[in-house]
């Protein structure tokens, strides 16, 4: 966006400074935070369940792990937990991770070389009890709901097997629609 | 040299291992961030429907609004007479020797080719478990059987109180269901999970059988079927589409006569009687009560109990009245089909307080209609008046007050009778049409156009008053096909899955046992889900709503091309989203999340700003072929179109799909004089001739309607680059979406994904 209002192809970095603060940036980002918290304030009362925090984080754009997540909510959390979220302290938390653009997103490469370190054999695919195995016993582990949904999309029908590299740019794709 | 191997190996190991925890890590982290955005799809187009919902019921409201502006404002021309008197009038008098006459079934006789189930009264087990497999298995109930049926049915119904009392003594579990609206592969898929109902599954329903789903009278026949074999374990309560005025609207009128073209009018007013000799509420233990809507603060079950229920045939038809009067009619409950009569026109007493804003619900409530209807079809009660039987002895007192209450403009006096009538009626709407609400207080259901919205703390005096500990009731849908609200004191339950699209919802039952704690099982009849990922369903459910919205969009052109000038002030022709998405809530005040949705309802902006005047030709209604037909007439039209239908179904009195070409002409001047539109002559002629007409003088209510379909534009496009339409008529939507559907999946699909044709022709045929 800033290398097309100033023609140029190099980027100097006061420019993207100047950018990151102008007030259009700002409001704009606001506006962004304000629309996805309103989906989920049921009650139209700019609370939401402290349990959809990771979700609308998620579908700003940002990609927190959850150990991030706990974090955050944490410092959101009142202190007296009610169990929810006010947006007079969602907003600022929230303007701060997207202008400094935290929790980057995992490039589509970067999936792929994942998915391949679990290929230890090197296959070209993965078995379904494989990638269940890692998910949800490794790392952040999947719960069976997540995992049951993950390989209702990833699992080729006819063969049984996650062909992760089919299964990567057919997500990726999905994503830019 | 080997503890350095070992130490070299624990390194590379762990490095393995932490490589993989990794990779899993960040699999997992991603996975989430897709599965999150998923979610908020998900829930967007819930909000679309839910909103969708909102605004189709609105329809309901102008149609009251409608037929309240023809009531004050209308003396009718003798060529109008008849048409207003359609609208109003119901059928011919009767007495009960002629009703059973008219409803005899014994000169039906079923041809020998008929495969279907023959039924033998009294009704056994067997009979309706074969009733059941029949339909599961396509099969139509022969119209004799449909009228026998039903006759036993009403006979059964006339003796039940209007409050069922249920008790789970002898560890019997109660099944309770909520709305099934003509979903036969839900009601089938509960009794596979649950059992058919039987001495020791006994069944609760909680109304809406019937509307919008296309088995709505198979799934009557079959629990009118269990009724009948088991009336002492199936229990039956009122929903608010068990009448027939609503019916007329929302499809199972439609339903009836498509399936029953000899005999359909005969079974849908037998059915009329029927739905209102349902009882109104079901109360498990005394403990629990189970009612379709909901309850108000003034609900009260004693008085429930006294009601005489079959007297309310219809939400929009006020109460019968046991009183004769001198230009009134008397109205004995069954020898004489509800008449309107005059009440007094004081406003409604369900809505007491002016309600602000919405002026038109203000004015007029579902109460309201009675007294200007007999004021402007005085002549034709004065004939049925005639017509009347009547002892004048019984009746005198309340002629007294009666004729008092007839002046119009007149104080009542406390005239008890009216007012009961009047309190009863509001007791009904309150029971079938309520809405539970977060906030403390009772406040009048604009949303519906009658009951209420009640919150909790009404909820915490009607349990205390009564005694009771829960109250379970359907009317609203819910993604999990069921919620607890008001501190689980109230239980939502809805029985219809897939209730707006596929995928879009679960359905529920619920079980309860002498503890009177719920036990919920859920399910979605998965015929057309099945072989569907997560992803997929979110999709196509996702496709339907922005269908439907983007309909929502461009039916409002005008009104939306005014918001955007007024911000577009030196007429570029572009508007910044953040206006654009205020401008179309400033609208359609339909509180959804424009931003969120802009990218699936705005193909492209140019730096940010979007090209209004392409936009709205993206989304264009397949007109007519004729030009001539002004843009704006036909977005109004397209608005009303609901009400405008009804109307129509009211107006064709013999039920033939067909009504003739001056009712049809008239309907419209009625409406354009109230819309305050002008609808001129030739315009009525262009609309007529575009759409396929016999030729004979009369229209097709289908055929007319369905030129109010919106193509799926983009759809349209692919199709139409690849196969050039032959002629320029107006060509099936169906022909258009299959050719448009079959190359754009060739092509477009097969690109990215290895492809199995099988499934093609599944999803095709989806």
């Amino acid at each position: 966006e800033v290398t097309e209002t100033s023609k140029k192809s190099i980027v100097t970095f006061s420019e993207i400074h100047h950018f990151l603060l102008s007030d259009t940036i700002i409001t704009e980002t606001q506006k962004r935070i304000s629309n996805a918290f309103d989906v989920f304030d049921h009650e139209s009362n700019k609370t939401v369940d402290v349990r959809e925090i990771g979700t609308i984080i998620r579908s700003l754009g940002c990609f927190p792990s959850e150990a991030d997540l706990h974090d955050i909510i944490a410092e959101l959390e009142e202190e007296e937990p009610t169990g929810f979220v006010r947006y007079e302290k969602f907003l600022p938390t929230m303007t701060k991770i997207l202008l400094e653009r935290k929790f980057r997103p995992i490039t589509e490469d970067l999936l792929l070389q994942a998915f391949e370190v679990l290929d230890q054999q090197k296959k070209g695919h993965l078995e379904p009890e494989e990638l269940t195995k890692y998910l949800t016993q490794e790392g952040e582990p999947f719960t069976q709901e997540e995992m049951d949904e993950m390989l209702s999309a990833a699992v080729d029908p006819d063969k049984n097997v996650i062909l992760y590299k089919d299964f990567v740019s057919m997500m990726t794709f999905d994503d830019t629609r | 040299s080997k503890k350095c191997y070992k130490l070299l190996h624990h390194f590379f190991f762990h490095r393995v291992l932490l490589k993989a925890m990794k990779a899993a890590v960040l699999i997992q982290r991603w996975y989430r961030q897709y599965a999150a955005r998923m979610e908020v799809r998900r829930r967007y187009t819930w909000n679309i429907f839910q909103s969708m919902e909102y605004a189709d019921l609105q329809d309901q409201i102008k149609l009251y609004n409608f037929l309240g502006y023809l009531m004050d404002n209308f003396t009718p021309s003798s060529t109008e007479r008849n048409l207003i008197s359609h609208i109003f009038r119901e059928n011919e008098v009767c007495r009960d020797a002629e009703w059973e006459r008219y409803f005899s079934y014994n000169n039906i006789t079923v041809p020998d080719i008929y495969s279907g189930p023959r039924l033998t009264f009294p009704l056994d087990m067997d009979q309706a478990a074969h009733l059941v497999e029949a339909f599961k298995n396509k099969q139509q109930l022969h119209s004799r059987y449909v009228l026998q049926l039903l006759l036993e049915t009403w006979k059964l119904l006339r003796v039940l109180p209007n409050i069922n009392r249920v008790s789970t003594c002898h560890s019997k579990e109660i099944t309770i269901c909520g709305d099934l609206h003509g979903q036969l592969e839900d009601l089938l898929l509960i009794f596979y999970k649950n059992g058919m109902p039987s001495l020791e599954k006994p069944y609760v329903f909680n109304g809406d059988y019937v509307d919008r789903g296309k088995d709505s009278i198979e799934i009557l026949l079959i629990l009118f079927a269990f009724l009948l074999v088991f009336p002492g374990d199936v229990y039956l309560n009122r929903g608010n589409h068990e009448d027939h005025i609503i019916n007329l609207r929302y499809g199972f009128t439609k339903e009836v006569l498509n399936k029953y073209k000899l005999h359909g009018k005969r079974i849908l007013k037998l059915l009329q009687k029927i739905f209102s000799w349902l009882p109104l509420v079901t109360v498990i233990d005394q403990r629990v009560l189970i009612v379709h809507g909901g309850i108000s603060d003034t609900t009260d079950l004693a008085l429930i109990a006294r009601v005489d229920r079959h007297r309310y045939v219809s939400a929009l038809r006020p109460p019968k009245k046991k009183t004769p009067s001198r230009t009134n009619v008397y109205a004995d409950s069954e020898r004489y089909d509800e008449m309107i009569i005059c009440k007094n026109r004081r406003g409604s007493l369900t809505f007491p307080k002016p309600f602000g804003a919405r002026e038109s619900f203000q004015r007029r409530s579902l109460q309201d209609f009675s007294s200007t209807v007999a004021r402007t079809l005085g002549e034709e009660f004065e004939v049925r008046r005639r017509q009347a039987e009547f002892s004048l002895s019984s009746f005198s007192k309340s002629h007294r007050i009666l004729s008092s209450a007839l002046s119009s403009d007149s104080e009542p006096e406390s005239s008890e009778f009216t007012d009961t009538g009047n309190d009863e009626w509001k007791q009904i709407l309150d029971l079938l049409w309520s809405d539970p609400m977060s906030h403390d207080g009772c406040i009048p259901n604009e949303v519906r156009g009658g009951g209420c919205y009640w919150g909790p703390d009404v909820t915490e005096g009607f349990l205390n008053r009564h005694n009771l500990q829960l109250i379970i009731r359907s009317h609203e849908c819910k993604q999990d096909g069921y919620e607890f609200c008001h501190n689980r004191k109230v239980l939502t339950l809805f029985s219809a899955s897939n209730y707006y699209e596929v995928g879009s919802n679960r359905g529920a039952f619920v079980r309860l046992g002498p503890d009177l704690v719920p036990y919920f099982v859920q399910y979605q009849a998965t015929s057309m889900t099945r072989g569907l990922s997560f992803p997929q369903n979110v999709k196509r459910t996702e496709h339907t709503a922005l269908k439907v919205l983007r309909e929502q969009l461009f039916v409002h052109k005008s009104d939306l091309l005014s918001a955007f000038q007024e911000i577009d002030k030196e007429n570029t022709g572009l508007i910044c989203l953040n206006d654009w998405a205020s401008a179309i809530e400033r609208v359609l005040h339909l509180d959804l999340p424009w931003r969120v949705l802009h990218p699936q309802l705005v193909s492209s902006t140019t730096d940010g700003k979007l090209d209004y005047h392409g936009w709205f030709r993206d989304l264009a209604l397949k007109k007519p072929s004729s030009e001539h037909i002004e843009q704006t007439m036909l977005e109004t039209l397209y608005r009303h179109r609901s009400t405008l239908e009804t109307i129509f179904r009211i107006v064709d009195t013999d039920n033939s799909g067909l009504i003739t070409f001056e009712d049809f002409r008239q309907t419209l001047k009625l409406l354009s004089a109230y819309l305050k539109m002008e609808i001129s002559d030739e315009v009525i002629n262009e609309l007529v001739i575009s759409t396929d007409t016999n030729n004979d003088g009369s229209i097709d209510i289908d055929e007319f309607m369905e030129a109010f379909r919106l193509v799926d534009k983009s759809r349209l496009e692919r199709g139409k680059s690849l196969l050039k339409p032959a002629t320029d008529t107006f060509l099936s939507i169906h022909t258009l979406i299959e050719l448009a559907f079959g190359f754009f999946f060739f092509f477009f699909f097969l690109k990215k994904h290895s492809f199995k044709f099988s499934l093609f022709l599944e999803l095709k045929q989806q």
